[in-house]
């Protein structure tokens, strides 16, 4: 089944409330082998003028993942999720992730193109904390091969 | 810590090279919660045409930002970070798992303290990651 190009242009709900927590960014920091005090010494990453551990860079990957992946998992899309690569991947942070802050992310798909075999589908995900600041915008985009 | 006054436009940065075994990618899936098998299980990313197990695109994308944000000196340095995913990392089962060698170079400097690094991340001489730019705040 073709991906349904009716989908572009569509925002999704936000997402649930997500707490990021210590324990998380530590665990992401680990997975990456980042050694870095900033993401595990709450008074190091103060001394460095945070209010908590930061995260590092790609850590808003695991919020903006759990936003779109509910968006591109709906059956009315079509997409073929066992074909789906991951083609590009961006963030803009206004400020680093950290500890405490409790957000939501919202996502829109913003493009759907048929390339040959291929589709290309981007996404566009807003992280704002639930006082409504701003804090990342992530922009993924995914093909489809062709069966 | 570098900061921006000393830091020169064409300056490279000494390459360094970033060991990915199966067990590092196990551990990023948990830390991260993405769960596609091809990540992990050979038998079935055979099933979908990969060579073998490759690693996730966004562990690759990590150690970019790790190479970044250590040149920085603050994980919290890196405003800006693309990538566009020119070809897996092939994973073998094995204690040394694969390399990924990841250089750059600094390519422009901007108002506000802040400098354009361009990033290249090869494994098996074959660029993994291009157009990979980070926007890093320097004091």
């Amino acid at each position: 089944m073709p991906v349904n190009p009716d989908f572009a242009g569509r925002t999704f709900p936000p997402s649930e409330p997500y707490e990021v927590s210590r324990v998380k960014i530590a665990e992401f920091a680990q997975a990456i082998g980042d050694l870095s005090p900033l993401c595990r010494d709450r008074a190091a990453a103060q001394a460095a003028g945070y209010p908590d551990v930061i995260a590092p860079p790609t850590f808003a990957i695991v919020i903006t993942m759990a936003s779109s992946g509910h968006a591109i998992a709906d059956d009315e899309l079509g997409l073929d999720y066992s074909m789906v690569v991951h083609g590009e991947q961006r963030f803009e942070h206004a400020r680093p992730l950290h500890a405490g802050d409790v957000v939501v992310a919202q996502t829109t798909i913003t493009d759907i193109t048929p390339r040959r075999t291929m589709t290309m589908l981007t996404t566009r995900t807003e992280i704002t904390t639930t006082g409504g600041e701003h804090v990342c915008t992530a922009l993924s985009t995914l093909v489809e091969r062709g069966a | 810590m570098v900061k921006y006054a000393d830091v020169e436009t064409g300056t490279e940065l000494e390459p360094k090279r970033y060991q990915v075994t199966r067990l590092d990618l196990v551990k990023y899936a948990g830390a991260s919660g993405d769960f596609n098998p091809i990540h992990t299980n050979e038998r079935i990313a055979r099933s979908v045409g990969l060579p073998d197990v490759i690693a996730h695109g966004m562990f690759t994308m990590a150690e970019a930002g790790r190479f970044a944000s250590e040149w920085a000196g603050d994980p919290g340095a890196v405003v800006e970070f693309g990538v566009r995913f020119s070809s897996p990392v092939v994973v073998p089962d094995d204690d040394q798992g694969a390399t990924i060698v990841i250089g750059g170079t600094v390519e422009e400097k901007l108002d506000g303290n802040k400098v354009v690094l361009a990033l290249v991340a090869r494994s098996n001489d074959t660029k993994v990651l291009t157009r990979a730019r980070a926007v890093v705040v320097l004091p």
